[in-house]
């Protein structure tokens, strides 16, 4: 019965068909969110009391580090669907997850540098956070590099399925140990990460930034996706009727 | 605001207009290569299908 | 079963010792890498001493990266592993008795050494007591953690240094306790809880890693 299941709702041709008649309400989401966010959080925000203008920086750099870990939820969960249930379209998804997310995570990294600079003084500082999601980097870049070697289709999947489970499971434990490290070697400046609360005006922007990324990896994973369930199927007969679409 | 209030983003401007220039490219280098690489794939699947092969 | 366990393990023990190369080479990677460090930072005693945890366990965690990697690959090529696949005893209690047998030949040379190189540190008598039981503590999880690794990559030619790129996220928490105990030893602290945490890391990776090495394998032994 799962396998009808699988066959019935979750073939990479049905998934193509149903991601192409979804490809442009994500994008049109996502043109309204990053429009929205994008005009709010740079015009119409006020300037914050410690931080000045500085502060519209929030707008990307939050987003991109909450995507990243996002993603590597979606990552994780999809890595156990291709190693328990066997299912084809997880594993394409737990691949094209991977590069945007690695793309995420180094934004996320350097929008955060530069707004360090300013703010507080320095490019760049061992505390937790910052070590966790360099870390974060170094996860989905070997879970990319692994797949890059391996040639056969099957072995990639479920070689990078355990990857990705072995770094989820690890994440907690990276994450905590960071912590501790850092409360450690904690040095004569105090960390001045912490946020206080943040008046609407400035919220409304924040979560529509962030919907905005979160739309765009939509969109990105499903064209990624799309390519990769061509690639893999070509030798189907389906694959004639795909190529009548315009995009 | 004027412009150059704008641009300046009281002192902070390059900071500000660097991430966000950072980010575009992100995204555009993203997109770019989703659709370069979705073409490179409909000219695979063409050529595919018009193998002699294939015709029948 | 316990028998052919035990065969597996003689056999793997007695290879590595036959051919001095598989034993001696981590070992003398660890000192000359120990080593470097004094020349690249200078004769200030104080200052060794201080970064010395540092030093002593990156170089400790790099020599079994380095030799980690090998563990499957000259059974696979042989055909010894499809066989090791196929037999009755589980492939969980194997990879444990090669990932022992890893830890006894290439690990211990590197924990007896280890004193006489806190030494070469300027370590005191407690540090090098704190030094031998996190490294006796911290490479079993080491060679755990990184036989995963090795089982993924075995099928895989011209992999480079793939390896270390997979498990060095892994090793990060063992680094961060293995030298913290370490630096609270040379603050006079009592470090018996980190030698508790460090016991639980163990448990953790000896229930969590042959099972996923275990999968690793049946995954690799197909390319």
């Amino acid at each position: 019965m799962l396998h009808w299941f699988n066959q019935k709702f979750l073939s990479p041709k049905t998934f193509y068909t149903t991601s192409s008649s979804l490809l442009p309400w994500f994008i049109a989401a996502f043109v309204l969110c990053f429009g929205y966010g994008l005009i709010a959080g740079l015009f119409f925000a006020p300037a914050d009391y410690q931080q000045g203008d500085g502060f519209r920086i929030i707008y990307v750099h939050v987003p991109s580090a909450f995507a990243a870990m996002a993603i590597y939820s979606v990552m994780a969960v999809s890595a156990v669907l291709t190693l328990v249930f066997r299912i084809k379209i997880a594993a394409i998804c737990m691949s094209c997850s991977a590069q945007i997310g690695a793309w995420f995570t180094f934004l996320a990294l350097v929008t955060g540098s530069i707004w360090g600079k300013p703010m507080w003084g320095t490019w760049w500082i061992w505390d937790a956070r910052l070590t966790s999601v360099l870390i974060l980097l170094f996860l989905y870049l070997g879970f990319i590099a692994l797949q890059s070697v391996i040639t056969d289709q099957q072995n990639r999947d479920r070689a990078g399925a355990i990857v990705a489970i072995v770094g989820v499971i690890n994440l907690p434990i990276i994450h905590y140990s960071v912590i501790w490290w850092n409360t450690l070697h904690q040095g004569p400046t105090i960390s001045q990460f912490a946020t206080p609360s943040i008046a609407p005006s400035m919220l409304y922007p924040l979560l529509a930034m962030i919907a905005a990324f979160l739309f765009f990896y939509a969109v990105i994973l499903i064209l990624c996706m799309q390519n990769q369930i061509l690639l893999r199927e070509i030798k189907s007969q389906w694959t004639k009727e795909v190529l009548c679409y315009d995009y | 605001m004027t412009i150059n209030q704008l641009i300046d983003m009281g002192g902070y401007g390059a900071y500000i207009w660097t991430t966000y220039a950072i980010t575009l490219l992100v995204f555009g280098i993203n997109l770019f290569t989703s659709i370069h690489e979705k073409r490179r794939v409909k000219k695979m699947i063409q050529q595919y299908w018009a193998q002699p092969s294939k015709l029948t | 079963m316990f028998s052919s366990l035990f065969t597996i393990m003689r056999h793997e023990i007695l290879m590595t010792m036959r051919q001095a190369f598989s034993w001696l080479t981590p070992l003398l990677f660890f000192v000359i890498v120990v080593c470097l460090f004094p020349l690249a930072l200078g004769p200030d005693t104080d200052l060794l001493n201080k970064v010395a945890p540092a030093i002593i366990w990156v170089a400790a965690l790099l020599a079994i990266l380095m030799s980690i990697g090998n563990i499957f690959r000259s059974d696979a090529e042989e055909g010894y592993l499809d066989l090791l696949l196929l037999s009755p005893v589980p492939l969980t209690l194997l990879v444990l008795c090669k990932v022992f047998s890893h830890w006894m030949t290439n690990c211990l040379p590197l924990i007896l050494i280890s004193p006489l190189l806190g030494l070469l540190l300027h370590l005191n008598a407690h540090e090098e007591y704190a030094l031998i039981i996190t490294l006796l503590l911290g490479t079993p999880v080491l060679s755990l953690l990184g036989a995963i690794g090795a089982a993924l990559i075995v099928g895989i030619r011209g992999h480079g240094l793939l390896l270390p790129i997979l498990i060095m996220p892994l090793y990060i928490p063992v680094l961060i306790f293995g030298t913290g105990t370490m630096m609270a030893a040379n603050a006079n602290l009592p470090i018996n809880g980190y030698f508790a945490i460090m016991g639980a890391l163990i448990l953790l990776s000896l229930a969590s890693a042959p099972l996923l090495t275990g999968l690793a394998l049946r995954i690799g032994v197909n390319q």
